[in-house]
């Protein structure tokens, strides 16, 4: 089990701030997670389609679709940072 | 504590007095405060929220810090940025920098603000009489921060 995040204008429009979710064996990197809740459809499909600026997190530090994910792992998805 | 995420206003002076102290070593102090402008793309701005990953923010701001202690002689840096609901003219952010001479506190309060602007896990909304609407990221803020 992984804890998903969505943050700022990706939760309002996913509907979603949190979730736990049982990956499917094969999902272990960040790109596989993002198909994986592209299958989803709808909103999900639209917002983390391919080219669409979405940032990935994994415990904490910013992660690139090659980046690994293990059981017991926070990874959140959010849009490009506009603070400061 | 170098790095604070906080909803209440802060004081320049005080918190600049207290981030040199005593330290006789110090002959620069940069600063830097942002500012919540009355300017928008279509519409006089009401408000601005501002939200952040708690957890990640911190772990990212201090990384930052870490990174231009690591290139300039600096003493001391302190990051403080509000969340929550903010109006124009609010202050939003500060970066101060100590050290022994202008130039590393000019630098290292520059690159501190500019990776900032592209690292940290902060995000605005702007409200408006049209509405609400996210604040997108900017193509120059990436351009600010790669020139480091």
């Amino acid at each position: 089990m992984i804890q998903l995040i969505y943050l700022a204008r990706l939760r309002e429009v996913l509907g979603t701030a949190t979730e736990t979710v049982d990956l499917p064996r094969d999902v272990m990197s960040v790109g596989s997670l993002l198909a994986w809740l592209r299958t989803r459809g709808g909103a999900w499909a639209q917002e983390l389609a391919p080219g669409r600026a979405v940032r990935i997190a994994v415990n904490h530090d910013i992660a690139r679709p090659d980046t690994q994910i293990k059981p017991g792992d926070e990874v959140a998805l959010f849009p490009p940072v506009t603070g400061g | 504590m170098p790095v604070r995420v906080q909803t209440e206003d802060f004081d320049m002076a005080r918190e600049v007095a207290a981030l040199r102290g005593s330290d006789g070593r110090v002959g620069a102090v940069a600063a830097f405060v942002g500012i919540v402008r009355d300017l928008n793309d279509v519409a006089a701005l009401r408000t601005l929220t501002l939200e952040h990953y708690p957890g990640m923010t911190e772990k990212a701001l201090a990384r930052i810090i870490d990174e231009a202690k690591s290139r300039w002689d600096i003493y001391e840096a302190l990051v403080i940025h509000r969340i929550g609901e903010l109006a124009p003219t609010d202050q939003i952010v500060l970066v101060a920098v100590t050290s022994a001479h202008r130039g590393e506190a000019f630098s290292a309060c520059q690159l501190i603000m500019d990776y900032l602007k592209t690292q940290a896990p902060f995000w605005k909304k702007e409200r408006t009489a049209d509405g609400e609407r996210w604040v997108e990221a900017r193509v120059s803020d990436d351009e600010a921060a790669a020139r480091w």
